[in-house]
């Protein structure tokens, strides 16, 4: 069976400091995987070696049955793999247009580009309406917002979503958790990075544990809502 | 009247030269962090294009374009060859890296051309005058002035208007970001070096055609006015290089023309007095960047 992202005893260094030991884990093609853990186990370091911004020292990842490991961002990019990152990211000198047309400059065909822009301010019509506006006079829930379509502007088969819903109103949590399900309904496989674990294991249909670097515990999330002893010792919730 | 006219023709002539140069030295700091001291050098080496041009018999309108073109390709050699192994050290390795490379290329100047003023002759008809209510004004400057506006602007314009200039500002607020879209960074970067290239020759144009000699320090002062006024507009700022570039400038000329016979060994550090009275009132600078997240 393909997979959209399978990692082997990833590793991942900062200098002497180790970020992740060994982690395995899979992501089935059309389903969301919830990566969850507490602060500092590993969750945005696996994220980011598996978008080819981290150096990866041991392991490999594997995207769509095709060997990336140490693949540079943009060879990624063009495998079908696309990042809404930790804190947004969104370039706030920017408008929210130029945004996601720089975005779509790797897109090869420029109407393909121009159609998904289009599409991405009808779908998120606050965009639309502030297409002109820098994007760092956006609020959170508008920027998480633009960090989603500025994602979905390369047209990616897997998207990496981390954190989407931190420090934003509960109202805007959910509206950004029914963007994760509708995208999932069009056939994006999705690797949910979340605090939130109670919410991330409602949509998941999988999840993955981290607990200090390593796999703590991964499986279907009913099983793992259900472990009492997970719950307190990883996700706090 | 008379000398004001002049006056303020030489000082935005200069300060369109320093403009160009801080601008350029913007661009690279304001992506990479690298404060290029080699940029400098830069200027110089199109200042030899400009030369060895005319010494091959050359027109001199050509000479001038090869001087560009030969700035240019020497930011985008010292880019590849030197600067983009040390791509994310810290701002003092950039530096001194930037340092080393400024040092070597003088060596080169000085051993393969010489340590002394070459001359470069331009035609008479270039270094004329035309009289405006009775004030005399040289033609250099006042083509000067118009190069260094059209420069700037053009230049806003790729900023503000093309992709590519889309993704030098983004590359500026966070490169890795940009690289996580699937934005090919080495273009990028390369990119933003040939513009500071490219008004790095069009200063050393500027510069020869007014002096009419190169050496091989030729660069190294105008370079370290423009540095001083990238600090002044704001480190990283764009618009606050230009604008540190033109106050520089017209300092400069204005502590020239009208101080005191005995004041002016002083004039530098009048100038510069200046720029720090202005730091300690504005300490991010007169336009800072937006991002001042680099230290």
């Amino acid at each position: 069976m393909e997979t959209a992202l399978t990692i082997r005893g990833l590793d991942v260094r900062y200098g002497p400091v180790q970020a992740t030991r060994g982690v395995d884990l899979t992501a089935a093609v059309g389903g969301v995987t919830a990566l969850l853990g507490a602060n500092g186990a590993g969750k945005t370091s696996t994220v980011m070696a598996i978008a080819g911004a981290l150096r990866i020292s041991g392991g490999s990842v594997s995207i769509f049955g095709q060997d990336m490991t140490g693949a540079a961002p943009d060879a990624i990019v063009r495998a079908g793999v696309a990042i809404s990152p930790e804190g947004r990211r969104v370039f706030s000198a920017l408008s929210v247009e130029d945004n996601l047309t720089l975005a779509g400059s790797v897109v090869a065909d420029t109407a393909t580009a121009l159609d998904r822009k289009n599409a991405m301010m009808q779908r998120f019509p606050i965009l639309g309406e502030r297409r002109k506006q820098l994007a760092g006079l956006l609020s959170g829930g508008e920027q998480q917002m633009l960090a989603v379509a500025r994602a979905l502007m390369s047209g990616p088969r897997l998207l990496l979503m981390d954190e989407p819903s931190l420090g934003l109103a509960p109202q805007m949590v959910d509206a950004i958790f029914a963007i994760i399900e509708e995208l999932r309904d069009e056939g994006i496989s999705i690797l949910l990075v979340e605090q939130n674990a109670t919410l991330a294991l409602d949509v998941a249909d999988h999840a993955v544990i981290l607990a200090n670097g390593a796999v703590a515990a991964a499986g279907a999330p009913d099983d793992l809502k259900n472990d009492k002893l997970l719950q307190a010792a990883y996700l706090a919730a | 009247m008379d000398l004001i006219i002049q006056q303020s023709i030489n000082a935005i002539s200069l300060g369109g030269v320093y403009a160009m140069l801080a601008l350029g030295l913007a661009i690279v700091f304001s992506i990479v962090g690298l404060i290029n001291f080699a940029h400098g050098d830069i200027m110089t080496f199109g200042g030899y294009g400009i030369f060895l041009s005319l010494a091959f018999g050359m027109s001199p309108v050509a000479a001038l374009a090869i001087g560009i073109g030969a700035a240019v390709v020497m930011a985008l050699t010292l880019e590849r060859t030197a600067f983009r192994a040390m791509r994310g050290a810290d701002v003092v390795t950039l530096l001194i890296t930037s340092f080393a490379v400024s040092e070597i290329l003088k060596v080169l100047f000085q051993n393969t051309i010489s340590a002394r003023p070459v001359p470069i002759s331009f035609p008479a008809a270039w270094s004329g005058t035309y009289e405006i209510g009775g004030a005399t004004i040289g033609v250099v400057p006042t083509v000067s002035i118009i190069v260094a506006f059209v420069s700037l602007l053009g230049l806003t314009l790729i900023l503000r208007r093309t992709a590519t200039g889309m993704a030098m500002r983004a590359a500026a607020e966070d490169l890795e970001m940009l690289k996580l879209l699937g934005v090919r960074a080495n273009r990028v970067v390369a990119m933003a070096f040939a513009l500071s290239g490219l008004l790095a020759g069009i200063a050393a144009v500027i510069w020869t055609a007014q002096r009419g000699s190169v050496d091989p320090m030729m660069g190294f002062f105008p370079v370290l006015k423009a540095f001083i006024a990238t600090v002044l507009g704001g480190l990283g700022s764009l618009g606050g290089a230009v604008l540190g570039g033109f106050v520089i400038g017209v300092l400069e000329v204005l502590t020239q023309a009208f101080l005191p016979d005995g004041l002016s060994p002083y004039r530098d550090a009048i100038v510069l007095a200046l720029v720090i009275a202005a730091l300690l009132w504005r300490p991010d600078g007169l336009l800072p960047a937006q991002n001042a997240n680099r230290s």
